[in-house]
């Protein structure tokens, strides 16, 4: 379909071309799985040939330790290989391919160059235990960016261990919690709101804390009443986002400060949202002690399909002795590891984390500078005004709180009135070409449809799908039942996922064995309560 | 140099769809008061060829394994990664995409991880892996979680030949959960079992071994199985999965969770990240697994499809009660080992694994044969990674290796009681039988040198301190660093 783009601020321009991306495309049809073009013999590797190298004599490895059955992995050609998984490519959309508003998780554009930096051989070649002589380079790439993320943040020092934000939550809550004992005063609570992100509470837990939830206020932000009435002297932190999960920015967050600060709480900022104030404010100006930057959302580097990522934790001065070791030191004209850090919680990772990923967030910093990292901000915060702009008639907004962020969550409440669920409007979305925004969260907005644009995206592509959106509410006013039928262009349409919870089939068997496949997880007993 | 397409003209437009004249207006909802300071010291904005030359610069700055002769392993190996495998993973339809959440347009995300799952099922000997966690170290603290969980105890018997820097995440893990780490001791380079079997009792969740561990050592998985399960334990192992080529996959002897790190499985070393971590269970633990999982299932119109599943056990739905915090998983790592795993095929991965055998072995036997080396354990088998006994500093013996253009092991001192003087040396298949005999030479030179030096200076020269700090210092490698520093003064 093509867009015109009528009502957008756009026209004039050419339309955007919003192609169902897999629609008759004959290499997107069904691929069998890498074992189902397995033909024994074939092989894709090659070994080399050890030459005179001695034989092992056979009890160089006993009896009792060598593998009694062949491995049964697939035996391919490298064609087969390269055919299989670039049509496993051709059946998965991407950014690279379309717009793909999925909020909370700002999938931006990743620039190119930070991928070719990355896998240069001084940098992805370099094995984590050389001595720090040899890898001056890499541990001043850290040096500068952690020197970036404290002026970003307004904090004073950074880890680079944690892989991803949850892992940064965690990181966080153990300091705060070597915080507290170190202080002799021990705390078992942690305050969120309800409309955190689902990994704020499960980090809580597994920092061994108990989690307390607050309601938000009828605007949409934290309730200060109902704040208040939750903390105590027992109370560790609390934890938000900020521009929280309805893209709204916490006005009262100095207030918030104090109060938490008043019972001797730390202020945790899950930098989720950071994209939206990028420059333009810092979490350690409003009374933040810790907080955890998602490099693959705000740093542009690539989601890589659910990972790897990159959390890394920022502190304030008073948390810093409790980083984990070791960090990265000036020493005279270099650097160094230093491990000698009595009051650090230890490692969170085998390693220094997710490295590569790393270097990509430093190339898109040096590429953006300070005033560009500011322009980030600005136009992801535009485009989701803008793009609100166009679908505040047809959709709900879940919160009637404006300006937005950089994302605001729509309800399909009054589309769902006339039998279109959330659900549908987005199946609807991808026989449209665009990934759907993230929906049924946050938890607190009905039918929730949660919009982020990002800054990387053109006026005319936001044209383009708020046509789509508009298409797909008139749609659902005249005849809801097409949408239920959505994707109909897509490599497969609605997937059971009842029955793939009901019968779990987690890995492919050889047809010898398929009648063992498929075991009922519910016929082992029922799910466990968690421990407490 | 930006990546926003707007132009001025568009800005103004959108502004004035939304009655505004400045973007500035949009913040409003900031107090001023909380505004960024001006002047914040960032970098100016850079052109790309600037950004290029400036990272290339850093990296040159790093000698890299393209460079030095790596016989430096220690849970990070220099193995080959075919050209196919990051051809493949990298393609931007798999990068640039996010956690399959709406699968009808995530087939290939999906449909490759289903298949990732199938290999580390295969390679483990356990019938469900989820789809990646961060890394080996971590993949460990979800495995005791799940078995403190299934077993409701508390206690963790903790061999100490597991890697240190694994032991110390464990330790920073513990704090938060309900979790007693008790180690038991290694003797002649393994889990010393009889220890853990005194040890074990009706408190204890789980026994955990590394195979091969630490010291490269092929331990006996089949005893501890029989010992963990005889106190009603789970034995977790955290296996290296690429010496599957070799040994027994530990599900198959007894091992109910078996983790490690997948970094062997096409993953560059990337200065330790990223890469995977991955974890396999029984079906009867699938309820506690952490993270996520993908299984197969039909459309609407019974074509075969995949999707997550079972995410009443994830955080985003289960919030508090999840079984893990994860999210952001290391999916493409996981796409690579897939690739990977393919290209090899089971007669490729038996090759590599005898191929390493045989490179390790030899390597074994000529360091050996210096005056004055030794095999700290002869008598146990291992695959591709074994610890030499020095008579001089390992980490000054590594010092001077480095000038020869080798990477010549991790210096154990600090790492291990009683090894003060010992080098874990890692030999892959990207080491030829000359590297080997060129690492033989310069070690034999190394020593001679030292041991001149010391005759002239009439001490002891580079002869190791003896003791290092035992149990494993604050950091693992780091120490491994800050010995050689302290050597180098």
């Amino acid at each position: 379909m093509t867009s015109t783009a009528t009502t957008g601020a756009g026209g004039g321009r050419v339309p955007v071309e919003a192609i169902p991306w897999a629609a008759g495309r004959p290499d997107a049809a069904a691929e069998r799985l890498i074992f189902e073009r397995s033909s024994p013999g074939r092989r894709a590797s090659t070994t080399p040939d050890p030459g005179d190298l001695p034989e092992v004599s056979d009890d160089a490895l006993p009896a009792w330790a060598r593998r009694t059955a062949p491995v049964r992995l697939p035996e391919v050609s490298e064609r087969d290989l390269v055919r299989h998984y670039t049509r496993l490519a051709h059946r998965n959309y991407a950014v690279d391919l379309g717009f793909y508003p999925l909020g909370s998780c700002t999938m931006k554009y990743n620039p190119k160059v930070a991928e070719a930096a990355a896998a240069l051989p001084g940098f992805a070649r370099l094995h984590p235990a050389q001595p720090a002589e040899q890898v001056q380079g890499a541990l001043e790439l850290l040096a500068r960016l952690e020197h970036a993320l404290c002026e970003l943040t307004g904090l004073a020092a950074a880890t680079f261990q944690p892989a991803a934000g949850a892992h940064g939550e965690l990181t966080g809550l153990l300091l705060i919690r070597a915080h507290h004992e170190a202080r002799n005063d021990p705390r078992r609570r942690v305050v969120i709101p309800d409309a955190a992100h689902g990994t704020n509470p499960a980090s809580v837990r597994l920092a061994g804390f108990e989690v307390t939830t607050v309601a938000s206020s009828p605007e949409g932000l934290v309730d200060l009443g109902s704040l208040e009435a939750a903390l105590g002297e027992d109370v560790a932190a609390f934890m938000i986002t900020n521009p929280n999960t309805l893209g709204l920015f916490e006005r009262n967050i100095a207030r918030v400060a104090e109060l938490v600060h008043g019972v001797g709480g730390q202020l945790y900022y899950d930098g989720a949202n950071f994209n939206a104030i990028l420059g333009k404010a810092r979490p350690g100006d409003m009374g933040f002690d810790v907080v955890h930057l998602n490099l693959h959302k705000t740093f542009a580097t690539p989601h890589g399909g659910g990972g790897p990522g990159a959390g890394p934790l920022v502190v304030a001065e008073h948390l810093a002795d409790y980083l984990p070791a070791p960090v990265v030191v000036r020493d005279g004209d270099g650097y160094r590891w230093e491990s000698d850090r009595p009051k650090s919680i230890g490692r969170v990772h085998g390693w220094n984390g997710n490295f590569g990923i790393l270097v990509r967030a430093f190339a898109y910093l040096l590429a953006n500078g300070g005033d560009g990292l500011r322009g980030v901000a600005e136009r992801a915060v535009l485009n989701a005004n803008y793009l609100l702009g166009r679908l505040e008639a047809a959709y709900q907004l879940g919160y009637p709180s404006k300006p937005v962020m950089h994302e605001f969550v729509l309800s399909a409440r009054r589309q769902k009135a006339r039998g279109a669920r959330g659900l549908d409007v987005a199946k609807a979305l991808i026989d449209r070409g665009f990934h759907p925004p993230t929906v049924y969260f946050p938890l607190i907005v009905e039918e929730a449809l949660m919009v982020e644009p990002t800054e990387t995206e053109s006026v005319e592509t936001l044209d383009a799908f708020a046509d789509a959106m508009l298409e797909i509410a008139a749609q659902a006013e005249a005849d809801a039942h097409p949408l239920h039928q959505a994707p109909v262009t897509a490599p497969v349409g609605r997937l059971d996922e009842a029955r793939a919870a009901r019968t779990l089939v987690a890995r492919w068997h050889p047809p010898s064995e398929q009648d063992q496949a498929g075991s009922d997880p519910d016929d082992q007993g029922p799910p466990d309560k968690p421990t407490s | 140099m930006s990546y926003q397409p707007h132009t001025s003209e568009d800005v103004d437009r959108m502004l004035a769809s939304l009655g505004l004249d400045d973007v500035d207006q949009l913040f409003e909802p900031i107090p001023a008061e909380l505004r960024a300071p001006a002047g914040l010291d960032l970098p100016r904005p850079h052109a790309e060829q600037e950004v290029a030359a400036e990272l290339a610069r850093l990296a040159g700055r790093n000698r890299h394994l393209d460079e030095l002769t790596c016989f430096l392993g220690a849970g990070v190996y220099d193995h080959y990664v075919p050209a196919a495998v990051w051809y493949l993973a990298g393609r931007g339809e798999f990068a640039t995409s996010y956690t399959p959440y709406q699968p009808e347009m995530s087939q290939g995300v999906l449909q490759a991880l289903f298949e990732y799952q199938t290999l580390v099922s295969e390679l483990t000997g356990l019938e469900v892996s989820n789809a990646s966690l961060y890394d080996g170290a971590s993949a460990v603290a979800e495995a005791a979680t799940m078995a403190v969980a299934a077993t409701r105890r508390s206690e963790l018997l903790v061999s100490a030949a597991v890697a240190p820097r694994v032991r110390e995440l464990l330790d920073t893990y513990s704090q938060g959960l309900d979790i007693k780490l008790v180690e038991v001791g290694a003797l002649d380079g393994h889990t010393d079992l009889e220890e853990a079997r005194g040890k074990a009792g009706d408190q204890t969740a789980a026994v955990l071994l590394a195979q091969p561990n630490f010291f490269g050592v092929v331990e006996d998985v089949r005893a501890a199985a029989e010992l963990a399960h005889g106190v009603g334990a789970r034995l977790l192992v955290t296996f290296d999965p690429l010496s599957a080529g070799l040994l027994e996959p530990p599900g198959r002897l007894g091992a109910d969770i078996v983790v490690g790190e997948g970094q062997t499985l096409g993953n560059h070393p990337n200065f330790g990240g990223p890469a995977f971590g991955f974890l396999a269970c029984r079906p009867e633990d699938v309820r506690r697994l952490p993270g996520r999982l993908v299984g197969e299932t039909v459309d609407t119109s019974g074509r075969r499809g995949y999707v997550l599943t079972l995410q009443a056990r994830e955080q985003h739905i289960r919030r508090e009660k999840a079984t893990s915090n994860i999210c952001t998983n290391q999916t493409l790592n996981a796409i690579a080992a897939a690739v990977y795993l393919s290209w090899l095929g089971p007669t490729g991965l038996e090759e590599l694994g005898e191929l390493c055998l045989r490179l390790a072995r030899y390597a074994a036997d000529r360091l050996a044969a210096i005056p004055g080396v030794s095999l700290a354990f002869p008598d146990q088998p291992f695959v591709k990674e074994f610890v030499v006994r020095l008579p001089a500093d390992p980490a000054e013996v590594c010092r001077r290796l480095v000038d020869r253009g080798l990477l010549g092991g991790l210096p154990l001192a600090g790492l291990a009681p009683g090894l003060a003087d010992g080098l874990l040396v890692a030999v892959t298949e990207r080491r030829t039988k000359a590297d080997v005999d060129r690492l033989a030479e310069a070690t034999a030179a190394v020593l001679a040198d030292l041991r001149g030096e010391a005759g002239t200076r009439g001490d002891l020269g580079g002869a190791p301190a003896g003791g290092g700090k035992p149990g494993g210092g604050a950091a693992g490698a780091g120490d491994g660093r800050r010995d050689g520093e302290e050597v180098a003064r």
